[in-house]
């Protein structure tokens, strides 16, 4: 199956861009940007909004169509699996599955001091309806706050006897986010700490397959809630016999 | 007055809020911190850094706590050492660096010299704190005051020449305040690096030399349009008075300051901040500069239906806490924020209300008002109108300093053109609505009334409770942002000391002496 954008017909391959180029505001500078976004991949182009930002620097809002196509049968990403439980359904798994009280710490580690994503999925409000962690009747939850030094996290777990440590990261700069995600996995390695506990990261940039490769056992990006992260945990407890 | 509020309660808030902030100046004024005496140091003309980066300012204020001597207080240790040694303040930094120097082994020979001496070298950066703020005065009367929310964005590069860049374009866009947001981690930091940097992560160092850079810049993108641009950093953190007095040096004219946000959100110790707060907001106060404080935050983790009264609170007590060191209404940028989920119903009207009792209660201050942060999404058109929103209600309740809404908020540092877009997004709408807000009144009892009302008997009401079981007690119980502190632990408590007899600081008393006659 061959897929292009939709706008108003099929395979019509409309869409829309927006983007500033260091240059004045005047024909030629609109001609580049057609010229640019002809190289990207687009046909027809048009230059529907232009304005100076700066002296120097001009944005551009342009329309045109897609020459690409994307075979959609032939993609395999990897996700998260298995159902989404609800609150009391995870209590009454890890009840009947468990049977103990589960601890999760979380953090905001590094220098991130964003607490929008942990405090999404773990303070007892949580987000847009989805209660957090903190609600869970079976759940001891720890929310360990923003700027936490990655050997901090690491000694609270210890200290907590955590079986599920959830990592956020919001804004990052320059990838910074990958180097911290990265020395914490290495510190829970050298304190032999890493196959007893579920090791969850979380974030608008993170994706379940880079969760994966960076050694984490899942990720979670956008649009996920408690539930989500939840669900995974204790299925993946029982999976590994933690 | 449009709310109808009770006037009797607004006066028996105020009456809480400055009993809790004198119970708790009782306890400021018994102490002091390195961060304070570092800021002395700074101010008594030393500057710096040794062969490692490290400031001078630490190394003297490190040397004296090695030798049991920070409760004596820098500033009559330095005056002494200059008058006994005939050296600037400076070469006696330089010189305990090099270990060519230990203070304890300079005799204090005349208490009344040694201070004489601290006093005629705090004189020296107290005028020209002075005339940055009569530089301040005269550039304003001459481009003309703008009426109307001031239009406030950041830049945050992580290199100041990236900054500037990004500024100066944002000021030609119409920008009236620029803030250039600290790296992250900074507010840890237990020292002010030095000089001009080109790295930092989602901001850039607050450094004295990176302050002047912007400084410039601001000045000359100002004068080619014709406005006086503000420039905003951040005295919070472990340096929050160090800060504060780089920023006076350098006429910065905006700086956040809370009185309790590093305790809540980072983690520093509540001794620490609250003594550190105070000098800091002396000099800010002194500077003339406006300080914004961090209500908004508390809404990023808090509900901001639920908690709007924790908002106000913080704003009767950020109030005290600044009145207590002279700095006047006029500069108090109290905060608050746009961030009731959109699916509220009638949440417009909760906000409309709490910005215009914002307004009612606290006239004279230049009120900070945030935009929304927590429901944006990665929607960016959703978030247009979003902030389209959240200006209809800037312009209609007179609010000053306007942090734009970005479009791409949760997504990146700000691109040049999201700035561009803010700006044309505000400026329509405080154009084509500018003279609303005096045309409406609000029908009595109905939803924005009532509203206003409930959140000022809470807000009371939690005022008398604080009173009751005083401040510090109150941030163990995490009534602000959901969040408990305890007064033992956080960063930054080991830096903290009772002063001895004898202790003495010139600031105080030239700054809050002085800031009448500096108007």
């Amino acid at each position: 199956m061959l897929i292009k954008p939709y706008g108003d017909t099929l395979d019509d391959g409309k869409v829309q861009l927006s983007f500033t180029l260091p240059i004045p505001n005047d024909d030629k500078g609109a001609a580049a940007a057609i010229i640019l976004a002809g190289k990207m991949g687009l046909s027809d182009p048009q230059v529907v909004h232009r304005k100076t930002l700066s002296e120097g620097f001009t944005f551009y809002v342009v329309y045109g169509s897609v020459a690409h196509v994307v075979n959609y049968a032939e993609i395999h990403v990897q996700s998260v699996e298995g159902d989404v439980m609800t609150m009391d359904e995870v209590s009454d798994y890890i009840r009947e599955n468990i049977c103990r009280k589960i601890v999760v710490i979380g953090a905001s580690t590094g220098t991130d001091a964003h607490t929008v994503g942990i405090d999404a999925i773990m303070n007892m409000k949580g987000f847009a309806g989805h209660y957090g962690l903190e609600r869970y009747e079976m759940i001891e939850a720890h929310n360990l706050g923003s700027q936490v030094p990655n050997e901090e996290f690491v000694k609270k777990a210890k200290e907590l006897e955590a079986d599920v440590l959830l990592v956020s990261q919001t804004v990052t700069q320059k990838d910074i986010h990958i180097t911290n995600l990265t020395e914490l996995v290495e510190l829970l390695e050298a304190e032999r700490m890493r196959e007893k506990v579920i090791l969850i990261c979380g974030g608008a940039r993170i994706t379940h397959e880079l969760a994966k490769e960076l050694g984490y056992d899942a990720g979670f990006g956008a649009g996920r809630y408690s539930e989500d992260v939840a669900s995974f945990a204790v299925r993946e407890m029982v999976h590994r016999g933690l | 007055m449009k709310l109808n509020l009770c006037k009797e309660t607004i006066a028996q808030a105020r009456k809480y809020a400055k009993s809790i902030s004198q119970h708790t100046q009782d306890y400021i004024d018994l102490h002091t911190t390195v961060a304070v005496e570092r800021t002395i140091c700074r101010l008594l003309g030393i500057d710096g850094v040794n062969e490692i980066d490290i400031p001078l300012p630490n190394i003297v204020v490190d040397h004296l706590v090695e030798n049991q001597l920070l409760s004596t207080g820098v500033a009559l240790l330095i005056g002494n050492a200059a008058k006994t040694l005939d050296f600037q303040p400076q070469e006696i930094a330089e010189r305990i660096s090099d270990g060519r120097l230990n203070l304890t082994q300079v005799p204090l020979n005349n208490l009344y010299d040694a201070k004489k001496t601290a006093f005629t070298y705090a004189e020296k950066s107290v005028s020209k704190i002075k005339e940055n703020r009569s530089h301040r005065k005269s550039l304003i009367e001459k481009y003309g005051e703008k009426s109307g929310p001031y239009i406030y964005v950041i830049v945050a590069t992580g290199n100041i020449y990236e900054d500037v860049t990004q500024a100066v374009a944002a000021v030609e866009q119409g920008a009236d305040i620029i803030a250039v947001i600290r790296t992250t981690g900074q507010s840890l930091l237990d020292f002010v690096p030095y000089g001009a940097t080109t790295q930092g992560f989602g901001g850039t160092y607050a450094t004295q030399e990176n302050f002047r850079i912007m400084r410039a810049a601001l000045d000359e993108a100002g004068a080619k349009a014709g406005r006086y641009i503000r420039l905003c950093n951040y005295a919070s953190g472990l340096c929050m008075p160090e800060i504060a007095a780089i920023g006076a040096l350098e006429r910065l004219d905006v700086m956040l300051n809370d009185a309790l946000y590093g305790i809540l959100f980072r983690d520093i110790n509540m001794k620490r901040t609250i003594i550190d707060q105070y000098f800091s907001r002396v000099i800010n106060g002194f500077a003339g500069i406006i300080i914004n404080t961090g209500e908004d935050n508390y809404l990023t983790t808090a509900d901001a239906v639920e908690e709007a009264h924790t908002v106000l609170t913080s704003q009767f007590l950020n109030e005290q806490f600044a009145l207590m060191t002279g700095l006047p209404e006029e500069q108090m940028g109290l905060g608050h924020a746009f961030e009731i989920s959109p699916d509220v119903k009638n949440g417009f009207l909760y906000e409309l209300a709490q910005a215009q009792m914002a307004r009612e209660i606290f006239p004279h201050a230049p009120l900070k008002y945030m935009p929304p942060t927590k429901f944006m999404t990665g929607d960016i058109f959703m978030g247009a109108v979003q902030n389209a929103l959240f200006n209809a209600v800037s312009i209609m309740t007179d609010q000053k300093i306007h942090l734009l809404g970005m479009l791409t908020e949760a997504i990146h540092t700000p691109f040049m053109s999201d700035r561009a877009l803010a700006i044309e997004n505000a400026q329509y709408i405080f154009n084509t609505m500018e003279g609303l807000g005096d045309e409406i009144i609000f029908k009595e009892d109905g939803i924005i009334q009532s509203r206003a009302k409930v959140v000022l008997d809470k807000a009371c009401a939690l005022l008398a409770q604080i009173d009751k079981s005083k401040l510090f007690a109150t941030l163990e119980q995490g009534t602000f942002a959901g969040i408990k502190r305890c007064p033992d632990r956080g960063k930054g408590l080991d830096g903290v000391v009772l002063k001895s007899e004898g202790y003495f600081n010139p600031f105080i008393e030239l700054m809050q002496r002085g800031e009448n006659n500096a108007n």
